[in-house]
């Protein structure tokens, strides 16, 4: 089981966390075609290699936040507050920056 | 008639390092007749020392098959143990009285009649599975049956007591995976270095093969034992083996031999991961290689010089390596005829044995044919690279050496011992002492970067560890030896699953000419020894078959688990919460039924749920919902939130009132419902189905937290907080008038659809709705958990000449169904939308945003989706099944039952269900078929609701 590394709680076993999916912009549903929308709802990229991905820490701060993480090695190599919630000014909870820390693969 | 077999005519004179203990003797029955062992003997051991050589039938064929390793690993001597079935037998140490039994032998092990096998054995051969029970698929049933009284394997008792397999989480700084003088001298260098460490040992005791390599060894075991046991921070588990390692070193230990516990399942976290698991010795293929009395070097030392045992009286040793010359002498120290010693060095071999149940005479290439009854081969050693495989590794073959060794290792996993070279035991012990040293200091580093990537207060300087240069390991030597795996004659490769090289050679020649593919053409490497003896030459009979070399043909990958271990322990203690409302204790008062409904325990009658439905529609009933999900919501954005969850509008939601809200998830599909109440201006009380309330809260959470962190939104969930009791009856508002202080009952102050704060029953912060999922007047009191007993309980005793009673999960189904109702999860499923659910008059399109809104829109243009209808039998007695099928003609389905009840109030069966589009309308007669075959005609009814659809009694 591989190590999450939450930006609030540091790294924690995996099982702690809830896989929310790939980091995907929710298109206007106003403006949007059906197509587009589904594409939304279910077409992922799926690559072997580098994601952005979403994960929720369900056991632990129940943040959602964001990863940048290798599919093949399981290596993270950064762990941030989702995008929406860093652009905002206003931070209700007094949260601290999100932390930025290289793949977790051992002594240089 | 049990025989006693009380002698031990093949044991020798006490010798110094041998691990039995002569002062205690047991007996046990073997087969029904009675033996002794020594304690510490295993049950190979004890019936090796009274002459025994066959202890179970071979797989498939079933011949006859003896010891071959005296290891944990011996594929031969799996054994019944009581109700125990596979226990290891040349592991597992006898106990005072056990009960041992041979498996896969009918009707004895000496006589089997399966091994008429052997003489169909062609058709057993490569991939008979896929080849030989295919056609006709009817007789599917009946191989079933033959292929499962051919399968190997002990008994499963159905009536043994399950026994407390446990768990435990470990977080060491170094594991070192096996205790042999390598992993020994790791450990205490690891130790030394501050870090704490966990060795874990699969056999019964430290050593390794200093166990049984001559005096110098034992003088050297006996100082490493003592720097084990005077370090401090080692923690030591013998009889335990490291079976799997993941990602990030989540290492998975499973623990025997414990007071108490059958198993313990070890989940250990480790900073770094140190292998050290020796040398496997390699078993060689040749004709009548799996013959009793054919067996490795290691295992003639074992027997001799760990329990005292003679493997035999006049033997036949083929070497390839000073191990089997070793082997040789110590056989003829045991007092051992050593007929000959064949040395592979020198070019000789060894063609054939002959001999059925045990070895008669051996044949060498040069034409001699000698009697015997013993051969031992010393051919060669295979690197068990399991645990560095799992973590990424590729073994690379090195034909100098003739076996495989770890290629490139991750940072956090190193190794030493027999794994990484060869050398004299000082060169080894050198080497595992810097890879100690070098785990320990990895372990502080990787400590040191986990710790500051915690956001936290104190900081982490002024912690002990040791520097952060890294430790020089020296070079192991890598001794040359022999590339030597077949003679040329055929054998057995995979003893565990009876797969010969003949087999192998066929799949090549039937086109699965790479080893993953003949691996599982033939299941060579996939039995219970997990390729650990029989990898290397499946490889090497595969390169052989396809003219390539074993480094071209590359090893196949070693899985979890290393070792097999029981479902018991993976099952283990299960850490499952269990949930119960404050007011249990009356419910079982009451004998109330127990319902499971995800983590919660709820009554689900009291005895008659039919009478339970009538009280509700006569008098006045009382329900615990305390499972009902809650949310407190406070702050001014809160109707934002509640238009974007909800697909109706909240925007004018009034203080003092509440509504029926229905959530979709994006695409479209219902994912809950409930009433949210506004208590002040900024604060709400949500509440959701019972069983959504979990996920729910994340959902929430989603969108507060990542599409709208804007919002000033607090949102605390205050499930368990509340005890939740649901009074619903036309006599309820005259019951409510006893409890309630503070709140003004009457129909005009006190409406349909509102909710009032107040006092209940003397307790102060209760709030109470007037909803009615019942159907009836009802109000639903929320008060603080911890005075939920006392409100039921006075609800119970204020209303007793109203004859309130209580009404169960039961009741509260067939209430809600006359009531037409759904519930989501049972009336709509994850296909459902909105539009299909009926719900379409709560979905607000003009709404700029919300949840599901894109596909909702789409639902709204293209009404083609099936719809949820009232509906009824025509015969008002038949009561189809949930999931009954809809269907129109013969075999098209148009539709399902969701709900179906008798209905105590209307005298008759009342359902829900979904039907295709065109059979929507009111008065269409559909065919419902029930699960018996029969077929019966029942009617769309004009809306859910089969009773009050005015919802006069709700409102009254």
């Amino acid at each position: 089981m591989m190590l999450l590394p939450c930006p609030h709680c540091g790294p924690r076993n995996s099982s702690e966390f809830r896989y929310v999916g790939e980091g995907t912009a929710r298109p206007d549903p106003g403006t949007a075609t059906i197509g587009v929308w589904r594409d939304y709802l279910y077409t992922r990229s799926n690559p072997a290699g580098w994601t952005t991905e979403n994960w929720f820490h369900r056991a632990g701060c129940r943040r959602y936040f964001t990863v940048e993480r290798h599919t093949v090695s399981n290596a993270v190599r950064a762990s941030h507050r989702p995008a929406a919630q860093a652009r905002t000014t206003s931070d209700p909870e007094g949260l601290s920056a999100g932390t930025e820390r290289g793949p977790d693969a051992g002594p240089g | 008639m049990q025989v006693l077999v009380d002698t031990m005519p093949m044991r020798l004179e006490v010798r110094r390092g041998e691990r039995i203990d002569r002062r205690h003797t047991f007996g046990f029955t073997w087969n029904g007749d009675r033996y002794t062992a020594y304690a510490g003997d295993t049950i190979v051991s004890a019936l090796a020392a009274a002459g025994e050589r066959i202890f179970s039938r071979s797989f498939k064929l079933h011949r006859p098959r003896g010891l071959l390793t005296a290891s944990y690993i011996d594929p031969g001597c799996m054994v019944q143990v009581g109700d125990e079935p596979n226990v290891r037998g040349a592991h597992r140490l006898v106990e005072s009285g056990m009960t041992v039994r041979a498996q896969n032998a009918w009707p004895t092990l000496r006589f089997d009649v399966k091994s008429a096998n052997q003489a169909v054995g062609r058709f057993l051969s490569a991939g008979f599975y896929y080849k030989t029970f295919m056609k006709p698929e009817r007789l599917w049933p009946a191989y079933e049956n033959v292929l499962q009284r051919f399968s190997a394997g002990g008994v499963v008792s159905e009536s043994s007591t399950h026994g407390l397999y446990d768990k435990r989480y470990a977080h060491p700084d170094v594991i070192v995976a096996g205790g042999g003088p390598a992993g020994m001298a790791a450990a205490v260098a690891a130790a030394e270095a501050g870090a704490a460490v966990l060795l874990v040992e699969e056999e019964h005791e430290l050593g390794g093969h200093l166990r049984w390599a001559g005096p110098d060894a034992l003088d050297a075991l006996e100082k490493l034992r003592a720097a084990v046991a005077a370090t401090d921070g080692i923690e030591t588990m013998t009889d335990s083996v490291v079976t799997g390692r993941y990602d990030d070193n989540w290492v998975a230990v499973l623990q025997r031999s414990l007071p108490h516990v059958k198993e313990r399942l070890v989940k250990a976290r480790a900073k770094t991961l140190v292998a050290a698991p020796g040398l496997i010795e390699r078993p060689y293929v040749f004709e009548g290689n799996d013959t009793p009395g054919v067996i490795l070097s290691t295992a003639s030392r074992r027997l001799i010089n760990m329990f005292a045992v003679k493997p035999g009286h006049r033997a036949v040793v083929f070497s390839a390596n000073a191990d089997g010359d070793a082997a040789a002498a110590d056989l003829e120290r045991a007092g051992v005829e050593i007929a000959r010693l064949v040395d592979a060095r020198k070019g000789e071999d060894i063609v054939r044995v002959s001999g059925g149940k045990g070895v008669r005479s051996v044949e060498c290439n040069d034409g001699a044919k000698i009697k015997c009854d013993l051969v031992v081969t010393a051919v060669g050693w295979t690197a068990p690279t399991s645990l560095t495989n799992m973590s990424g590794d590729r073994p690379a073959y090195n034909p100098h050496a003739g076996r495989f060794f770890p290629s490139s290792l991750p940072d956090d996993v190193l190794v030493t011992g027999g794994i990484a070279g060869d050398g004299n035991l000082d060169q080894l012990l050198e080497h595992a002492h810097a890879v100690g040293c070098e785990a320990a200091r990895r372990s502080a580093h990787i400590g040191r970067r986990r710790r500051a990537a915690v956001p936290q207060s104190n900081s982490d300087e002024g912690r002990e560890g040791p520097g952060d240069s890294p430790v020089a390991i020296p070079e192991l030597p890598i001794a040359g030896h022999p590339e030597l795996f077949m003679s040329r004659t055929h054998g057995v490769v995979d003893y565990s699953e009876d797969v010969g090289s003949k087999d192998l050679v066929a799949a090549v020649k039937e086109g699965y000419d790479s080893i993953e593919l003949a691996k599982r053409y033939t299941t060579a490497t996939m039995g219970p020894a997990q390729g650990k003896l029989e990898t290397v030459n499946a490889v090497a009979v595969v390169a052989a078959a396809t003219g390539s070399t074993i480094e071209a043909t590359g090893t196949t990958v070693w899985r979890p688990p290393f070792n097999p271990i029981s479902l018991g322990a993976l099952a283990g203690r299960i850490f499952e919460p269990v949930m119960f409302s404050p007011m249990q204790p009356w419910h079982e008062g009451r004998r109330a039924e127990p319902l499971v409904a995800g983590t919660w325990i709820r009554p689900d009658h009291y005895g008659d749920p039919a009478a339970e439905v009538r009280n509700v529609r006569t008098n006045v009933g009382l329900i615990d919902v305390t499972p009902l999900g809650k949310f407190d919501l406070r702050g001014p954005d809160v109707p934002k939130l509640l238009n974007q969850l909800y697909v109706n509008k909240w925007s004018k939601l009034g203080v003092g009132s509440v509504r029926y809200g229905v959530m979709c998830a994006e695409d479209g599909v219902v994912l809950d419902d409930g009433v949210t109440g506004r208590l002040e201006p900024d604060r709400y009380m949500m509440s959701t189905t019972s069983s959504g309330a979990a996920a729910l809260w994340e959902w929430m959470e989603n969108w507060l937290q990542t599409e709208h962190p804007e919002w000033r939104v607090c949102l605390t969930p205050m499930t368990s907080a509340y005890a939740s009791i649901n009074v619903a009856g036309p006599k309820s508002r005259e019951l409510m008038r006893r409890v309630a202080e503070e709140i003004d009952l009457s129909p005009e102050e006190f409406p349909y659809m509102r909710v009032r704060t107040g006092r209940i029953a003397g307790v102060d912060g209760c709030f109470v709705w007037r909803i009615g999922f019942t159907g009836e007047l009802g109000y639903e009191i929320h008060v603080p958990a911890s005075y939920g007993l006392h409100v039921w309980t006075t609800l119970i005793e204020l209303g007793a000449d109203l004859n309130v009673q209580p009404f169960g999960v039961e009741a509260q189904r067939i209430l809600r169904l006359e009531k037409g109702h759904m519930i989501v999860g049972q009336d709509t499923d994850g296909l459902t939308g909105a539009y299909g659910a009926d719900l379409g008059w709560a979905v607000k399109l003009d709404k700029q945003d919300f949840a599901g809104k894109r596909e909702l829109v789409w639902q709204s243009e293209n009404d083609d989706y099936f719809r949820l209808v009232g509906l009824q039998p025509v015969d008002p007695s038949e009561i189809p099944p949930e999931a009954s099928q809809i269907i129109e003609g013969t075999k098209q389905i148009a539709g399902r039952i969701t709900s179906s009840r008798m209905s105590p109030t209307l005298g008759r069966s009342i359902c829900l269900g979904f039907v295709a589009p065109h059979l929507g309308a009111p008065g269409t007669t559909v065919t419902v078929h029930l699960p018996d075959g029969r077929r019966i005609p029942a009617t769309v009814m004009p809306q859910l609701a089969h009773f009050d659809p005015d919802g006069g009694r709700v409102r009254g």
